[in-house]
């Protein structure tokens, strides 16, 4: 049986105390692609209380997905933002869970995320990575970004890495590391970059804007 | 002189969209800070770099 809110606010409370509390419970942090990336990072902010996620991907759940996302065999077949959306909610019972099926792009993107205070930027391919970025720059002023490029393949942990490019952007990753066919992306590595931008995510929401 | 990435570069003069077709830089897969800013992608074509600016182009690789 889940523990009840209050319950579960006070012990946020004591691990956090009440200033980071309010200020993480007060948020709302956009995920855009739930993939390797977005599945963890989701996990991560789910778990540190952040008041409201928006989830927007518009893909099914693949077998190929589960070596490094958070999904269940169970759900091959089901939208990742339903998928996603369940076992978010496992975790975190009550955080606020809004989850679009939809693709994102150039035309709609200011309307998807106009509520965010945070966007992050967690889809695969390089183009729409490039899309969103500088969509989010040029049409949403007051958002904050926090993007990744550069996880895939063996290569050592210790080159994922979070900077600070511009005022509201923030990128993590190698930025080198790219998927190719001999060069595929293992869960630790890619966990670590959605472990970057989620800390990055909690801090910008901390008040705390240097890396 | 235009810094790029750290680098000085004797570019100034060219707008963004002429120095990037002198690199290899895949204009779908970047964005361009230009002193702070973003450079719109609909203003590569009419963005002149001066002397003293300093540019920063992100190129993303794909995985996630």
């Amino acid at each position: 049986m889940n523990p009840s809110k209050s319950e579960w606010m006070e012990a946020l409370t004591a691990r956090h105390g009440i200033t980071l509390h309010k200020r993480f419970t007060s948020a709302t942090v956009a995920v855009c692609g739930l993939g390797g990336l977005g599945s963890n990072i989701a996990i991560a902010l789910a778990r540190a209380g952040v008041g409201k996620l928006l989830l927007i991907d518009f893909d099914r759940v693949d077998i190929t997905n589960l070596h490094r996302q958070q999904y269940k065999a169970k759900q091959i077949g089901c939208y990742k933002t339903e998928a996603l959306t369940e076992n978010l909610l496992e975790i975190a019972p009550y955080i606020e869970v809004k989850a679009v099926t939809a693709k994102i792009t150039e035309a709609n993107l200011a309307d998807l995320l106009k509520e965010a205070d945070v966007v992050c930027e967690a889809f695969d391919n390089a183009q729409a990575k490039a899309m969103l970025v500088n969509g989010v720059l040029e049409q949403l002023p007051n958002c904050y970004l926090v993007a990744a490029s550069g996880m895939a393949g063996m290569d050592t942990p210790n080159t994922i890495k979070t900077r600070k490019v511009m005022k509201r952007f923030y990128l993590c990753g190698d930025e080198v590391s790219e998927v190719a066919d001999s060069i595929g992306l293992v869960a630790p590595r890619v966990m670590l970059c959605a472990a970057h931008q989620a800390h990055t995510v909690l801090r910008i929401l901390a008040g705390e804007y240097e890396v | 002189m235009v810094k790029v990435n750290g680098t000085e570069l004797d570019i100034a003069g060219k707008t963004v969209s002429e120095y990037l077709a002198i690199t290899n830089y895949d204009s779908k897969r970047i964005a361009v800070e230009r002193n702070g800013d973003i450079v719109f992608k609909s203003q590569y074509d009419v963005t002149v770099l001066e002397n003293g600016d300093s540019l920063e182009i992100v190129s993303f690789v794909g995985g996630g």
